[in-house]
């Protein structure tokens, strides 16, 4: 089946401030006890949302003003620390279609590629005239302009970054490989006779 | 033919082709899983009808969610007994060796591949967990990924992967007494940041690597992932091959040679480009600490709680989140801080020599009245080797709990876990927010043998005063 192209996301934005967001923030572990991903956008940021008694805390997320925002807006290093596909997954499945940062971990950002969800990079000046401005119009829409490498909210239009394997997958609807994967199965097996180990 | 660094002779070996979007195919030789990255994995094969392609190349073991004081199923958790009934169930019906709790062989992922023998020089290792950099101790390509790409490996034994750059760091000279494999490496992350691996991977030398055990390359390479890099790697040598032979599956005595020869030529060549380079001078390295809640965020145990008012603006407010949250005060010592909880153990420090290390100490001194002090395995076959040489004993008469194989508590998925804002020396590697099972609970990495001064003093301890 092919998949969706993804040139341009368009939404509403919210801004989680704070570097080094890592993944057990994003879902902590506990909520990892399952073995699908159904239901995990309920737990995103769950420790930083809620309180011990599951009382809504003071954050953005629970900030009903940006209750249909799609677009998330961070700082440096975002998605660092485990491996756990949880984590993109529960921002997906919470609604969100793209994320901008200053930067994002590696696995974190490989594990949102392949779920079709950008992630692109704004330098820290912009990033904060931007998170100002989402902030104080949470209902106008924010596009990330995945082609053209532009993020753009009202008058402002911002450069962003992505890595160009990833972006030329998100344009291409190849942004999940397996279907590509697949169909290299004679060189697979080639590689595979020639290392000398099983 | 050209000089090439480790890295690039196993990728260029492992690359079946390039693909559409210029990414690299790479081929996985040892594909390693556990119950929580590896369920809905399966659960895609299954919708899309797709077979294991080569089972042969994965193992399975359980570590996050097994409880390490209740052996008999089901257990008490629900959740975790479904977890660890769907890996043996998905195991079956695709033909994949699982390591089950039964077999004597289960453990943490990163204890149980080395221990095996199936994790060796010049491979490709990956995982659906981010501290897989630890089997580049043996200079495998060892790597974390998310539960699609488990999927694209069970598939197809591949994945698409950009290529990473390769950073040099040297560490020379020698390590004073009391400073071990992770304040090396908890050095290392402080000195280049918690991001600043990104997009590398780290080959680590010098004298003091070459000079470390297997078991502390892997405590070192574990971390490589908090430092951003993806994969951390030391160059095979003779250690290497001494510690491999005779594993389980290890290649066998007529194999033996041959295989030695492949894996030598692996070795980065003398005078291979490196895209950066780092030198760090040993004797710089003291016992470390983590006070904040990345482990970049630490300090040596002579030094004082930073203060966000003396920081760099840029620093400021991470400071400031830090501290408020590890209830720290800014300007004091971290020498003295109390603590509730000590625990040793963890894929970085849950190793034979790690125990015997602190076994070796411990003895004749008891832990602190109202601290809890447990001591995890990093697998059963850990446990068996320390139970033989009567570390248990040695660990239960100073007052520590002896615990069966897992992850424990470095991620409380299981019942151990933190209670409110419990203060714990940890011997992990991770000090997040609420990482230990409770979210206001606080963690300090260190060494195991620091934990252990933490454990009998109920502070933050300097190791070299207190077992002097
Ligand atoms: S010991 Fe900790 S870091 Fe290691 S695999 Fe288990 S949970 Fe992950």
């Amino acid at each position: 089946m092919a998949l969706e192209k993804i040139s341009i996301v368009e939404g509403k934005g919210v801004y989680v401030p704070g570097n080094d967001i890592d993944t057990d923030r994003i879902i902590p572990a506990r909520f990892m006890k399952c073995v699908t991903f159904d239901g995990l956008g309920e737990y995103l940021f769950y420790d930083v949302r809620f309180n011990e008694d599951g009382e809504k805390k003071d954050h953005s997320l629970n900030n009903p003003l940006f209750a249909r925002a799609s677009i998330m807006i961070s700082d440096a290093n975002f998605g660092c620390g485990s491996s756990r596909e949880h984590a993109p997954q529960s921002l997906y499945r919470a609604g969100f279609r793209a994320i901008i940062a200053g930067n994002f971990a590696e696995i974190f950002f490989g594990n949102a590629t392949n779920l079709g969800m950008p992630c692109v990079s704004v330098e820290n000046e912009e990033r904060k005239r931007l998170s100002e401005l989402v902030e104080k119009q949470p209902d106008q829409n924010l596009t990330v302009d995945v082609a053209g490498l532009k993020v753009r909210f009202g008058e402002l239009e911002i450069d962003c970054q992505l890595r160009k394997g990833a972006r030329d997958s998100l344009l291409n609807g190849t942004w999940d490989p397996l279907d590509e994967l697949l169909t290299h199965k004679e060189s697979i097996d080639q590689t595979a006779s020639s290392l000398g180990y099983v | 033919m050209k000089e090439r660094n480790l890295f690039e002779k196993v990728w260029d070996a492992h690359a079946v082709g390039e693909l559409s979007n210029g990414q690299t195919q790479l081929f996985v030789g040892r594909h390693l899983i556990h119950e929580v990255t590896s369920p809905q994995a399966f659960g895609m094969l299954r919708e899309k009808n797709l077979p294991v392609l080569y089972p042969e190349r994965t193992f399975a073991t359980v570590d996050h969610i097994v409880p390490t004081n209740e052996v008999s199923e089901p257990y008490s958790d629900p959740l975790a007994d479904a977890m660890i009934k769907e890996l043996r169930k998905n195991c079956d019906d695709f033909g994949v060796t699982f390591f089950d709790v039964g077999t004597g062989k289960q453990g943490i992922v990163h204890v149980v591949g080395p221990e095996q023998g199936l994790t060796q020089p010049g491979m490709t290792i990956a995982c659906g967990d981010s501290h897989t950099s630890t089997h580049g101790a043996f200079g495998a390509i060892a790597f974390g990924v998310g539960t699609s790409q488990v999927r694209d490996l069970l598939a197809t034994q591949t994945l698409a992967l950009s290529k990473l750059k390769v950073r040099r760091i040297e560490v020379n000279g020698k390590l004073s007494p009391g400073v071990y494999a992770k304040d090396v490496i908890l050095h290392i992350i402080r000195l280049l940041g918690v991001n600043g691996g990104t997009g590398y991977a780290y080959e680590y030398g010098g004298s003091v690597f070459d000079s470390f055990s297997m078991e502390e390359r892997m405590t070192a390479c574990n971390m490589s992932i908090e430092g951003g890099a993806r994969v951390g790697y030391v160059n095979p040598d003779q250690k290497t091959f001494d510690y491999l032979k005779g594993r389980n599956y290890s290649p066998q005595t007529n194999e033996w040679d041959q295989a030695v020869s492949r894996w030598m030529a692996f070795a980065s060549d003398d005078n291979c480009g490196y895209d950066d380079r780092v030198e760090i001078d040993a004797s710089d390295i003291v016992p470390t600490v983590t006070w904040g809640i990345n482990p970049g965020q630490a300090i040596g145990i002579d030094q004082v709680i930073p203060d966000p008012d003396l920081a760099e603006s840029s620093e400021r407010a991470s400071i400031e989140e830090a501290i408020d949250y590890m209830k720290l005060t800014p300007g004091a010592p971290i020498k003295g801080t109390p603590v509730d909880v000590a625990f040793i153990g963890s894929c970085t420090n849950g190793r034979l020599s790690d125990l015997e290390e602190v076994a070796t100490r411990i003895d004749g001194h008891t832990v602190k009245e109202g601290i809890k002090a447990i001591v995890v395995p990093g697998s059963q076959v850990v446990s068996k080797l320390a139970e033989e040489k009567g570390l248990d004993q040695v660990f239960r008469k100073a007052g520590f709990e002896w615990r069966s194989a897992g992850c424990s508590m470095c991620l409380a998925m299981n019942p151990d876990k933190l209670i409110g804002d419990q203060l714990c020396a940890s011997s992990s590697n991770r000090n997040f927010k609420g990482r230990q099972g409770s979210p206001t609970g606080r963690t300090m990495l260190m060494s195991p043998i620091m934990v252990a001064a933490a454990a009998v003093t109920g502070q933050v301890s300097d190791s070299r005063e207190v077992f002097a």
